[in-house]
């Protein structure tokens, strides 16, 4: 019963910042004085159109886009477009669509970081955990060694690294994701290549990761070793080996939350990164939409950011209401 | 109301107190209240940064003989002795653009972190305090912001202030108007925890028998309660907008026709920095923002410690220095006792 009603609620929390993200996704781009089809018809008069044949385009354009129909009648239009998985056209690149764009963009994106993420969760534990458990130097060291990287901002260690390693040790290439002249396909020859163009940014996502959770894993593993729990088994004699699988139980759930919540933001969450690298992924995609006014391709991206950060954190509630008790107990008021 | 215990601190503070090499073996007594607080080396080392860097924004620009608007070379000139940090890729000088950068991002900062930790502590210490219908809708509006992604938020906002004709909205203040009023949510529901726990506190029920207002019981019965956690939330909220308007920046979304390090790094990887070699275009920046980072996280990190002891691990020297000064106390009491049974 307890259990239910918590779903419940949870579903129409997150169905109202949906709809909340959704407006706002629709609405903002929409109060820039000008509208989108002014940039396209700029760019064909860049071509040298007489302005007649411009005015003519113009006109089109505005249909097309269903620019001259009140603002809700475009959201309806809007809605049901996104319920058919339809983005829409680039203003940019027209007439390209915006799914193409993005189908391009989001496997580099994807390749770079869930690898990333999840090998940083497993190390970042490892470390987080031993350095709790060791204490004394070794616990020192690398308590300050993730903490350096898991407050500096990522795009900052991503220009270092891109700094040292490409252009001081020249080991790397300097930008892009695969050499000039190549294009993507499962080749081996491909992958090789685009393998050298890889490492670097997935170093500077694998240190902040690491150094992020090692800092996370530490600090519970530290309040769980001085909780009463363990003082009294202790007292009961029960051993080390047997008390670390304890321990290990309870100082999972918040880090296994934490994986889940960071594969959720994963695709607005190296941003920077790409840009740094000139990483073909959806930062890039977005850096450059952004410089061209093309509101479509912006949309685009937002909207897929934050449903995969609405999903995986709904995911997650959910999971919480069936493994965690104590949710099921205080939300039906028993306490 | 409030001048008598800053009284009590004045006339304290102006009390000598015993040589510096022996301040551990002084009894706590004797020293000002705030000397009590167990600050580490670690909220040292953090203050230290933040107070250079400070330093460096705020009287830097008066003392550097070159203004930030002054062209004085062309494109990525190497460092030199007139100019040590070579030029930007508007033949800007780097030491004076770095500067004011930090000056605006550190204001940013600030803007943004006061006004986010002001809208949080506002509508979580109404809602947890006020309870009823307008904990409902309150906490409802903070579960809906805290879902969406802030950076899709700051994206779509930002894009749409570039267009406006206001100059404020435009410039430092608005992006901070921006950051701020997207940064509040998680402040809110912590501080609305916390409330909601004082609210059912005895002297709460006290101040309101004696006839107290709302708003006074707020500010002077609930408020002080959160206070430690306000600080600390305060710290975090600065760092991110720092960050937040850097990463904005980067993409292109950053406020117009001022310097901030964001905007710096922009121009640093539009113009090839990186690749061209020419660091001294793209490092200070880095560096600075990785410190400015670092020392308020750090900073924060060791606030928790001293407002919760028990994240304190064990630190034998201080264990020890406790320890000789309790031993000195029981000393000095046991001498009193012995005195006063002499005098009867």
């Amino acid at each position: 019963m307890g259990l239910r009603r918590y779903l419940a609620r949870k579903t129409v929390w997150y169905l109202g910042a949906l709809v909340v993200a959704v407006i706002l996704n629709f609405l903002l781009p929409r109060l820039i004085p000008g509208n989108p089809v002014d940039v396209i018809v700029s760019q064909l008069g860049r071509g040298g159109l007489s302005s007649e044949a411009q005015q003519r385009i113009y006109a089109d354009f505005t249909r097309q886009f269903g620019l001259d129909k009140p603002m809700w009648q475009q959201f309806i239009t809007y809605v049901v477009a996104i319920f058919h998985g339809d983005l829409g056209k680039s203003f940019a690149n027209y007439p390209t669509p915006v799914n193409s764009l993005i189908g391009q963009a989001l496997p580099w994106t994807l390749a770079l970081q869930i690898p990333a993420i999840l090998l940083g969760w497993i190390i970042g534990n490892v470390l987080g955990a031993v350095a709790a458990y060791k204490g004394g130097a070794w616990d020192k060291s690398v308590f300050t060694t993730s903490l350096v990287f898991s407050s500096a901002p990522y795009y900052c260690l991503a220009l270092i690294l891109l700094y040292v390693g490409a252009v001081v040790l020249g080991a790397f290439p300097v930008g892009g994701a695969y050499s000039l002249g190549t294009s993507p396909s499962m080749t081996w020859g491909f992958i090789a290549d685009a393998s050298t163009f890889y490492w670097l940014p997935f170093m500077s996502l694998l240190l902040i990761n690491v150094g992020g959770q090692a800092v996370g894993m530490r600090s519970m593993a530290i309040y769980e070793l001085g909780s009463d729990y363990v003082n009294y088994s202790r007292s009961l004699g029960i051993g080390d080996r047997k008390m670390t699988t304890y321990i290990f139980r309870n100082a999972m759930l918040p880090q296994i939350t934490g994986l889940a919540l960071s594969i959720g933001a994963m695709i607005g969450g190296a941003l920077i990164t790409e840009l740094v690298f000139s990483y073909p992924g959806m930062g890039y995609l977005l850096f450059n939409a952004i410089s061209s006014s093309d509101y479509s391709v912006i949309q685009g991206v937002t909207l897929i950011i934050t449903v995969a950060v609405l999903v995986a954190n709904y995911l997650v509630e959910v999971l919480y209401g069936f493994i965690d008790p104590r949710i099921r107990a205080a939300k039906s008021g028993e306490k | 109301m409030s001048s008598v215990p800053q009284a009590a601190v004045l006339t304290q503070e102006v009390e000598p107190t015993p040589g510096g090499g022996g301040a551990d073996k002084s009894i706590s007594a004797n020293r000002p209240s705030w000397r009590n607080l167990n600050f580490g080396p670690r909220m040292w080392v953090a203050l230290t940064i933040i107070i250079l860097i400070v330093l460096l924004a705020e009287v830097g620009p008066f003392v550097y003989p070159y203004a930030s608007t002054l062209k004085v070379g062309s494109l990525y000139d190497e460092p030199s002795a007139a100019h040590l940090l070579g030029t930007d890729n508007f033949g800007h000088d780097i030491i004076a653009v770095l500067m004011n950068s930090t000056r605006n991002s550190l204001l940013n900062g600030l803007l943004a972190g006061t006004l986010a930790v002001f809208l949080g502590v506002l509508i979580g210490i109404l809602a947890g305090y006020v309870g009823g219908w307008i904990e409902e809708l309150l906490m409802g509006i903070t579960n809906i912001v805290v879902a969406i992604p802030s950076i899709v938020v700051l994206i779509l906002i930002s894009m749409s202030l570039q267009h406006t004709n206001i100059g404020f909205l435009k410039g430092i203040g608005g992006l901070a108007f921006v950051i701020g009023i997207t940064s509040w949510p998680w402040t809110a529901r912590a501080v609305r925890a916390q409330a909601s726990s004082v609210a059912t506190r005895e002297h709460i029920d006290i101040a309101k028998l004696s006839g107290a207002r709302t708003p006074s019981i707020l500010i002077r019965d609930v408020l002080p309660y959160l206070a430690s956690y306000v600080v600390m939330a305060w710290v975090l909220q600065l760092a991110s907008a720092i960050l937040a308007e850097s990463t904005l920046s980067m993409l292109g979304l950053g406020p117009s026709g001022v310097d901030s390090l964001g905007i710096e790094l922009h121009w640093a990887l539009a113009f090839q920095s990186v690749s061209t070699g020419a660091w001294w275009a793209f490092l200070p920046p880095t560096i600075i923002l990785t410190l400015i980072s670092f020392s308020l996280l750090y900073l924060q990190s060791s606030l928790d410690e001293v407002f919760n002891p028990r994240l304190r691990r064990g630190k034998k020297k201080n264990l020890a220095a406790a320890a000789a000064r309790r031993a000195e106390t029981a000393r000095k009491l046991a001498e009193q006792n012995e005195k006063v049974e002499v005098l009867s």
